[in-house]
């Protein structure tokens, strides 16, 4: 059996063997993917799973990272922002180091294949030493709907030398004069953070983070970032809380090294103050076991955004068959159908209103369950994505 | 009788949607009609029927992407209404669709003194499909043979023979329908299969459908 095969009892009908024959134009076809970091973040996480599995099928698939400098990665950071919308302040030394840093990484490994796809900001100037023949895609992961124009137009140099881009939402897309392309990320089905858990197995993490089991259970997995709206989600639970005994968990990470973060997690940990029914859990980047267990033990699952880029916290809790409740922003609007997979919502009222009524209706929210986990089965499992590229590939064969 | 094996196997292909984005959008009725009638059909195709291959569920309250917007987006329901009934499968291409989509919109526009538009909610993103055919390398010689293969293969198999066959392929009846009339002689049961409707409904339901049509009619023959 091969790594494929393993996603047979997972997939759609018939998915695996289409798959196949998806394919077979492209058997023997190289594929280079290029991003800042082999660890943490979704990026890595898409491509642990989807560069094996490309091999798997017959693609010589390769995952390469670029290496920086602090300086470089501040700067990155910095563009990160900006083409989120945050003002940001670029001086020429450092638009000079992100140019430098990308010419030293050209020197690196071969960045030679039939299709390179650069993951994206960091490595988009390695397109100035793109070798002859091969296609270059950048692929950008980030929401630049609302760009600082001089950070994307100084972005945009590079980005309109590669043959095509591809971005997670329409709304993402820029006036270009190459070919854009929207693939949605995806959940790994069979990683940790989503595999199948048996219920002593997940007893055995709840307890290890004593998570009492008595009252139903409302989470959200985020980081501490005023974007995820963790007071909101407070805000919420609060009003719930006067017609039911719920408990809430805030599960996060990450806040150390991030100053902002620290704030936020100082004032949610002042607005749960008193409330035992509030549980603020802090988790290290590897914990895809433990955000499983919790996800499987939620009743509902929140992920309130402000402001999102995919939010595949989202898919996860569908995948396990939850219902949840999402802000109206980024990505969550393509994954949650209104009312038929999960609710969208503008407020922390718009929230309380639908977990109130969800666990009024324990009927609306098995079949919500059900119903999200079979839009995820069809839409953000890490095999459509695996279709997609071999669909991108076969695109610019003909 | 059933013809016991056609001279020509039914070849099953799938098909694999890769979505462009146009970078064009539209924030008000007026840029939404201009660029309906500008854009590729491809991307009128993409808007009113592809989403088949993505979606168990419409993903709104109308099976179009535009009717969808303006309704949601703009709140202009009357035109959402109006654009929400359009059956493609009335239509002999693309192109037609498309004149009657802009004749909808402009006759609604015409008797409006101000162009609505949306305020706080999503402009309309206009994408097109870039549809691959995958032959699956799977085929069938009889009746009995196709309803096992039916009932196994990818969704993309019914949507191509289905959609991809009426819409862009200019086979009215649908792959099926033919193969079983021409291929088999049974025109009574193509028939049956041409007059599904596909446009309300979902792949696995269409494929549902196409296995019990096939079930009752092998079950009918068996008393014979």
């Amino acid at each position: 059996m091969t790594a494929l095969d393993l996603y047979r009892d997972v997939t759609p009908k018939g998915t695996i063997d289409f798959l196949r024959c998806l394919a077979e134009k492209v058997r023997g076809r190289k594929i280079l993917h290029v991003n800042s970091t082999r660890v943490g973040g979704g990026v890595a996480e898409i491509l642990r799973s989807l560069v094996p599995l490309l091999n798997d099928i017959g693609v010589e698939a390769r995952w390469e990272v670029i290496t920086g400098t602090e300086d470089f990665f501040a700067v990155t950071k910095a563009f990160h922002n900006a083409l989120q919308g945050e003002e940001q302040d670029l001086s020429p030394e450092m638009l000079e180091t992100y140019r430098e840093i990308n010419r030293k990484n050209a020197q690196g490994p071969a960045w030679n294949a039939d299709y390179v796809i650069i993951h994206d900001p960091q490595p988009a100037a390695l397109i100035l030493q793109k070798p002859e023949g091969g296609r270059w895609i950048w692929r950008c992961h980030i929401d630049i709907s609302h760009p600082q124009r001089k950070v994307w137009n100084f972005l945009r140099q590079y980005v309109v030398q590669y043959d095509g881009a591809i971005f997670s939402l329409p709304r993402f897309a820029q006036r270009l004069p190459i070919p854009q392309f929207l693939i949605y990320p995806s959940i790994d089905p069979l990683s940790d953070k989503n595999r199948d858990l048996s219920p002593l197995e997940q007893e055995k993490i709840l307890d290890r983070l004593r998570i009492p089991r008595d009252k139903p259970i409302l989470l959200q997995v985020s980081r501490f970032d005023r974007f995820k709206d963790p007071l909101g989600v407070i805000q919420a639970y609060r009003l719930v809380k006067k017609h039911h005994d719920v408990r809430l968990i805030l599960a996060g990470g990450g806040a150390a090294d991030d100053p902002e973060g620290e704030k936020v997690l100082a004032e949610v940990r002042q607005a749960a103050r008193n409330d035992p029914d509030i549980l603020i859990l802090l988790l290290p980047p590897d914990a895809h076991v433990e955000i499983n267990a919790l996800q499987r033990a939620a009743t509902i699952v929140l992920q309130k955004s402000l402001r999102e880029g995919f939010g595949l916290t989202v898919a996860e809790a569908m995948w396990k068959g939850k219902p949840v409740i999402g802000g109206f922003a980024g990505g969550i609007t393509v994954q949650l159908v209104y009312g038929v997979t999960g609710f969208t919502v503008n407020s922390p009222e718009g929230a309380a209103f639908r977990i109130h009524h969800l666990l009024d209706n324990p009927d609306i929210m098995a079949k919500m369950g059900e119903d999200a986990r079979e839009y995820v089965r069809r839409n953000f499992l890490i095999t459509r994505h695996l279709g997609d590229y071999l669909a991108l590939m076969r695109y610019w064969m003909n | 009788m059933v013809k016991k094996a056609a001279a020509h196997p039914f070849l099953f292909t799938g098909c694999w949607e890769l979505r462009q984005m146009l970078g064009r959008s539209a924030r008000d009725e007026r840029q939404l009609l201009e660029a309906i009638e500008e854009v590729p059909l491809d991307s009128i195709y993409y808007h009113t029927h592809s989403f088949f291959l993505r979606h168990k569920y419409i993903a709104g309250p109308y099976p179009n992407d535009f009717a969808t917007w303006a309704a949601i987006q703009v709140r202009d329901r009357v035109l959402g209404e109006k654009l929400g009934v359009l059956d493609p499968f009335e239509f002999l291409d693309l192109e037609s669709l498309r004149g009657a989509i802009v004749t909808i919109i402009e006759e609604h526009l015409s008797h409006l003194q101000i162009i609505p538009r949306v305020i706080y909610e999503e402009p309309f993103h206009f994408m097109q499909s870039r549809i691959t055919a995958v032959p699956t390398g799977l085929e069938s010689r009889t009746l009995t043979e196709f309803r096992e293969i039916l009932a196994s293969v990818d969704a993309s198999v019914i949507y191509y023979h289905t959609f991809e066959a009426i819409l862009r392929l200019g086979r009215r009846n649908g792959d099926f329908a033919l193969w079983i009339e021409q291929q088999l002689e049974l025109p009574e049961l193509a028939e049956k299969i041409a007059h599904l409707d596909p446009y309300m409904t979902s792949l696995e339901a269409i494929r549902h459908r196409l296995i019990r049509l096939c079930d009752e009619f092998l079950e009918r023959e068996a008393w014979k």
